[in-house]
C-alpha cells in the first residue's frame, strides 16, 4: 500500500493540531494540541518506514515518543507552577513580561 | 494476483477518520475532561494505523506510552487543577480565530502540494526483507537501537533523568513556616480560650434526627434552634444544608403545646 493516504491523514492531524494551538486558551488543551503534532509526524514516519523497506523511521519514531514523555512531564509540572501562583491554566493568566 | 483491498486498507478506513473525528473533539470541546478523553481515542486509532504499517512494536509502545501514561498524566494534572477552570468563550484578539483557521488551511495546502505532492507514487516496498532480517519487527528495531542508534538511545537516558528531576524541583514548595507541633496547637487552643472565650473542645457534630442524618444536618440545640457550627461553613455558603426552619419547627410545636398544657394546669 502506497504511503499517499497516510500522508493526508497525517496533514490533516497536523493541520487540527496547529489550530488547537492557535485557538485554545486553555494552557492543558493547547499541549495536547501538541501532541496530536507530534503524533501527526509519527504516523509519516512509520509509513515511509514502510514504503521505503527500512527500520530507521520506526526507530525515530521510538525515539521521538521518548522526548514527548520528558516534554510532557516538564510542561505539565510547569503548567501546575503557573496554576499555582496566578490560579489560572489559561494561556492569557502568564502575562507579567508583557508591556 | 493483487487484492484490490487489502486489509491495510480496511484498517485505514476505519481508524482514519476516527483518528480525524477525535482530533476535531479534542479541538471543539469546551471541558478540557472531554477533550483529553477524545485525545486518548485518537491515540488509540493511532496504534491502530501503527499496525496496519506493520509496526507491531511501536502499536504496543503507542499503546502504553501515550494512551496509558501520557494522556492519563494529563487526566490527572486535569483533576489537579480543578476541572471545572473556566475556559473563556470571548476572544482576546478580535478575529483570531478566524485567522487561525485561514493559517491553517494555509499550512495543509503547503504540506499537501508542496511536500506531500513530491512524495506521491512511492513505490511501496514493504518491511517483509526488514523484518525478516531479524527474525521479526521487535528484534529489527532492537538491533538497530542497540546498534547504530545506540549513543542516542544512551542520550534518551540522560534526558529522562533530567526531565524527572526538573519536575521534581519544579514541583517542590518549600514550607516557610515551621509545622505547628501538637503541643503548640493545644497551648494556642487554650489561649485563644483565655483571651477571647473561643471553645476549646471538638465542634458539635451534625444533627442525628428521625428523618436526617447526613453531614448537610444542622445539630439541634435544647432550645430547638440550630447550631451554626455543627455544619461545615462551605456547606453553608453553598446553602446546601436542610432546612433549619422545619426541623426546629417539630420542636417549636412540642414546646408550644407543653407550654399550653402548663399553663392549662396553673389555670386550674
Amino acid at each position: 500500500m502506497s504511503p499517499d493516504n497516510y500522508v493526508y491523514l497525517a496533514a490533516i492531524l497536523f493541520t487540527i493540531g496547529a489550530i488547537g494551538v492557535m485557538v485554545r486558551r486553555n494552557a492543558l488543551v493547547a499541549f495536547m494540541s501538541v501532541e496530536l503534532m507530534l503524533n501527526a509526524a509519527n504516523l509519516v514516519m512509520v509509513a515511509f518506514a514502510l514504503a521505503r523497506g527500512g527500520l530507521d523511521g520506526q526507530v525515530a519514531t521510538f525515539f521521538v515518543m521518548v522526548v514527548a514523555a520528558a516534554e510532557v512531564v516538564v510542561g505539565l509540572s510547569i503548567i501546575i507552577v503557573i496554576y499555582r501562583t496566578r490560579r489560572s491554566t489559561s494561556m492569557d493568566a502568564a502575562s507579567l513580561l508583557k508591556l | 494476483m493483487i487484492p484490490l483491498v487489502t486489509e491495510a486498507d480496511v484498517a485505514f478506513w476505519i481508524a482514519g477518520p476516527l483518528a480525524v473525528l477525535g482530533a476535531l473533539g479534542l479541538v471543539l470541546f469546551r471541558k478540557a475532561v472531554y477533550a483529553a478523553l477524545s485525545m486518548a481515542f485518537t491515540m488509540v486509532n493511532l496504534a491502530v494505523l501503527y499496525a496496519s504499517l506493520d509496526a507491531m512494536f511501536l502499536t504496543v509502545v503507542q499503546i502504553i506510552v501515550y494512551t496509558g501514561a501520557i494522556m492519563m498524566l494529563f487526566l490527572f494534572v486535569l483533576m489537579l487543577v480543578g476541572v471545572d477552570t473556566p475556559d473563556s468563550v470571548v476572544e482576546t484578539l478580535r478575529g483570531q480565530r478566524v485567522a487561525a483557521t485561514l493559517a491553517a488551511v494555509g499550512m495543509f495546502a503547503l504540506i499537501v502540494f508542496g511536500i506531500g505532492g513530491a512524495l506521491v507514487g512511492v513505490p511501496s516496498v514493504g518491511l517483509a526483507a526488514a523484518n525478516a532480517q531479524y527474525g521479526g519487527n521487535t528484534q529489527g528495531l532492537a538491533a538497530l537501537i542497540f546498534g547504530r542508534y545506540v549513543f542516542a538511545f544512551e542520550l534518551t537516558s540522560a534526558l529522562l533523568i533530567t526531565a524527572a528531576i526538573g519536575a521534581m524541583i519544579l514541583g517542590h514548595r518549600s514550607r516557610i513556616h515551621h509545622r505547628p507541633t501538637q503541643r503548640e496547637l493545644a497551648e494556642r487552643r487554650m489561649d485563644e480560650y483565655a483571651s477571647a472565650g473561643v471553645h476549646p473542645g471538638a465542634l458539635p457534630n451534625s444533627g442525628v434526627l428521625a428523618r436526617h442524618n447526613s453531614i448537610a444536618t444542622p445539630a439541634l440545640l435544647p432550645d430547638g434552634s440550630v447550631s451554626p457550627e455543627s455544619v461545615s461553613a462551605v456547606l453553608a455558603a453553598r446553602s446546601e444544608i436542610v432546612d433549619s426552619v422545619t426541623l426546629s419547627a417539630a420542636t417549636a410545636k412540642v414546646f408550644d403545646s407543653i407550654e399550653a398544657t402548663r399553663i392549662e394546669e396553673a389555670d386550674e
